[in-house]
């Protein structure tokens, strides 16, 4: 499986969710379901351009996905995200060419900014405020597993609880009141934050959602930096190889 | 006004503008008089401290660039090298606490780009008065926010830092900002400007009207009040923009499209395309009215000596201008050629073509007379003492007053305003370490940063306490396993033209030299920061050292917390003693002189400790630090949530110390390991002096010296040690930016 990740003006995870999605490959191409990859699958400073069947980033400018398998909406900023975090993003050449993936049912993961941006972009439901006391958090959390039926939780346990950091300042989900229900009839949390870690204010402490047909994927904290053992968790390797689980899953 | 009296307004001496008149030749213009008085100030020119850092060991096998480049750099293997550098912005930080110490960071961040490295860490050493005083509310809120606002934004991980309360800096606080970056070393590039006829690119942010004077009026002065007429000096940082700048100078070295590259900080273009030419030995023109303007009027010295942010300079051959601009646009950064290379040895400034100024390059950049200090050491203690805790609090009291002290206590609110682990490398994150640990899966090795330097103790004594801070750098670097390569330092100081602060700097930079010296750890390069004093008084002596040294593997680094039953072992030749001591300060008995020691010994106690984490042969190391070894086993027992039985029999016998010294005392060389018995053990008979001195065990901190006892519950130890952020926080709700 092919991953594209995204690099606008300012992205600033897109080189940690390139090297997850690396090492989620690898290691799944290793046989482990969730095992740790060897570390020279990384790839940070120098070249980024692999091989066709290495991850590679997308310029904001570009519109041909064609050779890729799933995307990501790395974690960071856009375009210095000075109006509202996501709200010039959506207006990219790559985010139309996103939609349309998405449409033809391709997995889409949003990751922090990404999910902003795919809020933004009407692409996942609710929208993502400033935090309830306004600063900026950064702090190792657990989040409980959904029940949301997505290619990308195809790798975890419904209430499962995974250890995944937490790093932002604009992180509370917000939805109004029919659409918040409608969410939560329709199955579409992916993941929530455990009892008493809601870090945001989050409604219903949700951390994650899915859209309808359960291929785009958005959450706040960030699974690109739990994937590797010196981190102290390896269990966002999860969110990356599921599409690839699901895959071979629904092809055997 | 008039250039005669002209110059003093823009901080120059008498004196001194007469030696400008003679090496020009004439009077200077307004805007050479302008560039000389930046480049001649203290912030640029360092003329009351050259003479004295040229003691200082700059030399070592993994050294690859020393003090005089953008930021210095040593050889990690592998064909990789990092570059690292420490930098004041602190009076911008105390007029405009938030943007003041944003630009900090993102000035040291540029310094590591222009080297051709990608920023891989930041570090910050932060000092601010007691914290129950509005303005120290003002400036904690801001100054933690700008560093957050900009490392956050630029997806560079703060790791790391330190943060101190004492009252001298309560109007004059210090930012320092560390930056640690990666480079092929091959691949790293000078500043110096080459090749007669080769263009000079501007490129980044917009020129405008911010910051100009900043580096002469604000930073080469003391503060006074009305100061915040200032603020206009301080520039305006834009994380954004700085994002691009570094992707695009990462793909214009990539491609190789650069001759050298630097960046613009203080007195921007004077200074970057000055001391380009000047390493290069050559001349170069610059065309003000090439530059791209915030502002369409600004008279010709304002865009010489703006300090806007987020810019650098580039010297590039004419037949690859094209792609550097066409990078440029793809990285959504504004560029133009303002300039050109020449042979002429003179820096000339035109303004469409036309001359506008015309200075030896040579005047000035190497020009300023550099002066020799006139130091005499105070005979007495000269800085406020203030009593807290009454000299009959109980052992326990004491302990908890310690934990709640605000420069020992829990920073986790501050540091968990940063983003630690952008960048995938972060094996251990700010605040659970003494040192932070970055993977570099490059080399295969790992490296750790750690930055230090009390100055409450330096004012005790500079010469000692500067040693002290260095030899908690390496202390730091030895319980995460690792050992020193290289060196920086921020000397943050009075106003050197006082006999009293004189007398300290030279002391403390003769206290560094020996240091290092012991330690084989050269000093790559540095930042001098003086004029840190109001009505009030100077700040503390405050050298800020940081320290980068190698791991072969994280796993490795001793991060665990120690378990039930594990023993407790002493380890040093650590004398306490309430001398500059937290509990000194508390009492409001501080004074004069620290306790003389030997490095030779303290240096062998930190191998062992680095060899001992390295075999992974102990659970967890720390070293003893401010609150003394009751401080040190606090912060593990509350960091495991299990308590511990010690003894300090042991150092009452061999050490001629009170109860309370072996208690609370503080001073270089001593550390607590916690593992299995058999293993610990392991370290005796070594020649480093070693006793176990307890074993963890129940919920109660309890350490017994003779007839004092600290006996209290862990998690009244926790709370105590957790209580900063509310009297940090407690009415700032109003005071965001």
């Amino acid at each position: 499986m092919k991953w594209g990740v995204l690099q606008f003006p300012g992205s600033c995870d897109e080189r940690d969710a390139l090297n997850a999605c690396q090492i989620a490959m690898t290691a799944l191409s290793f046989g482990g379901g969730s095992g740790e990859a060897p570390s020279s699958a990384r790839n940070v400073v120098g070249d980024l351009t692999g091989p066709a069947s290495l991850p590679r980033l997308v310029w904001h400018e570009e519109t041909d996905l064609s050779d890729l398998d799933g995307v990501v909406v790395p974690g960071g900023f856009s375009y210095g995200d000075y109006l509202r975090a996501g709200a010039i993003a959506r207006f990219s050449p790559a985010m139309t060419a996103v939609a349309e993936f998405a449409a033809a049912g391709g997995p889409v993961l949003g990751i922090c900014n990404g999910f902003q941006v795919l809020c933004e972009s009407g692409l996942l439901p609710g929208a993502l405020l400033t935090n309830e006391r306004t600063r900026f958090i950064c702090r190792q959390g657990d989040l409980i597993v959904g029940e949301a039926d997505s290619p990308f939780l195809s790798g975890y346990e419904a209430g499962q609880t995974i250890s995944i950091p937490f790093k932002h300042q604009s992180g509370r989900f917000f939805a109004p009141p029919d659409l918040l229900d409608q969410i939560e009839s329709n199955n579409q949390v992916a993941f929530r934050y455990a009892p008493g870690q809601n870090p945001n204010g989050s409604l219903n402490d949700i951390a994650g959602v899915t859209n309808e047909a359960g291929n785009v994927i958005g959450l706040m904290p960030h699974p690109e930096h739990a994937v590797e053992g010196f981190s102290g968790s390896t269990d966002g390797l999860g969110l990356f190889q599921g599409p690839a689980i699901a895959a071979a899953g629904a092809g055997s | 006004m008039s250039e005669q009296s002209g110059h003093r307004a823009l901080g120059l001496t008498d004196h001194e503008f007469d030696l400008i008149c003679e090496k020009v030749g004439r009077e200077p213009n307004g805007v050479e008089l302008a560039m000389f008085s930046l480049l001649w100030s203290e912030h640029c020119a360092y003329k009351h401290s050259r003479k004295l850092l040229k003691n200082l060991p700059t030399e070592g096998p993994r050294v690859v660039m020393g003090p005089g480049e953008n930021a210095g750099a040593v050889d990690i293997g592998n064909g990789f090298s990092v570059a690292f550098k420490v930098e004041s912005h602190n009076h911008p930080s105390a007029v405009e606490p938030f943007q003041g110490a944003a630009t900090g960071v993102g000035g040291i961040l540029r310094d590591v780009i222009a080297l051709g490295a990608r920023p891989i860490a930041i570090l910050d050493s932060l000092r601010f008065g007691e914290p129950d005083t509005e303005r120290t509310h003002y400036l904690v809120d801001g100054v933690v926010r700008g560093i957050g606002h900009y490392g956050n934004s630029m997806g560079i991980p703060t790791v790391g830092g330190e943060i101190y309360f004492d009252p001298p800096y309560e109007q004059n606080p210090l930012v320092n900002a560390m930056c640690v970056g990666l480079a092929r070393t091959d691949e790293m590039v000078r500043a110096a400007a080459a090749g007669a006829g080769n263009k000079v690119v501007l490129f980044g942010s917009l020129t405008g009207r911010d910051g100009i004077g900043g580096a002469s009026v604000l930073a080469s002065a003391e503060l006074d009040e009305g100061d915040d007429a200032k603020r206009p000096t301080v520039q305006i940082g834009d994380p954004f923009e700085e994002s691009k700048l570094l992707e695009c100078c990462q793909e214009l070295l990539a491609e190789e499209l650069l001759v050298s590259l630097q960046d613009l900080g203080a007195a921007g273009l004077t200074s970057s395309a000055g001391e380009m030419a000047s390493a290069g030995g050559t001349g170069i023109d610059i065309d003000v009215g090439l530059v791209p303007l915030r502002e369409a009027d600004m008279e010709p010295f304002e865009i010489m000596v703006s300090e806007s942010q987020e810019r650098m300079l580039a010297v590039v051959e004419p037949s690859k201008v094209d792609e550097v601009l066409a990078l440029c646009t793809k990285w959504q950064t504004a560029s133009a050629v303002i300039g050109e290379v020449t042979d002429s040895g003179t820096f000339r400034i035109l303004k469409n073509g036309e001359t506008v100024g015309e200075i030896r390059v040579d005047d000035l950049v190497d020009g300023c007379p550099l002066y020799d200090l006139d130091p005499e050491e105070p005979a007495e203690w000269t800085y406020p003492n203030r009593e807290t805790l009454p000299v009959d609090a109980s052992a326990s009291d004491i302990a908890l007053a310690l934990l709640a002290a605000p420069s020992i206590a829990s920073k986790r609110w501050a540091f968990e305003q940063y983003d630690s682990i952008v960048g995938s490398r972060t094996a251990h994150r700010a605040g659970a370490a003494d040192a932070a640990v970055l993977n570099i899966p490059e080399s295969n090795r790992a490296i750790a940063v750690a930055i230090d330097g009390n100055g409450r103790r330096v004012a005790c004594d500079p010469f000692q306490g500067t040693i002290e801070a260095t030899l908690e750098c390496a202390a730091n670097l030895a319980v995460v396993g690792a050992e020193p390569l290289g060196v920086t330092n921020c000397l943050n100081f009075g106003n050197p033209e006082k006999p009293g602060v004189a007398w300290q700097l030279g002391r403390s930079i003769d206290g560094l030299a020996e240091a290092c010296r012991a330690l084989d750890a050269p000093v790559v390069g540095g930042n001098v920061s003086l004029y840190n004093e109001t009505p009030q008084g100077p700040i503390y002596p405050t050298p800020v050292v940081g320290m980068v040294g190698e791991l072969p593997d994280p796993a490795h680094a001793a991060g665990e917390n120690w378990r039930e039953g594990d023993s407790i072992a002493l380890v040093g030749p650590f004398d306490p003693s309430l001398a500059g001591s937290e509990l000194e300060k508390q009492r409001g008995q501080l004074g004069k002189g620290l306790p003389q020691i030997e490095i030779a010994p303290v240096r062998e106690a930190i191998e062992l400790v680095r060899e001992a984490v390295r075999s992974g042969r102990v659970r967890t190391a720390t070293d003893v630090s401010d609150g003394g070894i009751t401080t040190a086993l606090a912060e593990l027992a509350i960091g495991s949530g299990l308590g511990c039985d010690v003894h300090l029999t042991a150092v009452l016998a061999k050490r001629d110390c009170s109860a309370e010294d072996a208690l609370f005392g503080e001073g270089p060389g001593g550390f607590i390991l916690a593992g299995d018995e058999a293993e610990l053990e392991k370290l005796g008979g070594q020649g480093v002096e070693f006793e176990v001195i307890g074993e963890v065990r129940g919920n109660e901190l309890i350490v017994t010296a003779a007839d004092r006892r600290v006996e209290i519950l862990v998690e009244e130890a926790e709370a105590a040690f957790e209580s900063l952020e509310d009297r940090i926080e407690s009415d700032q709700a109003g005071l965001t930016h």
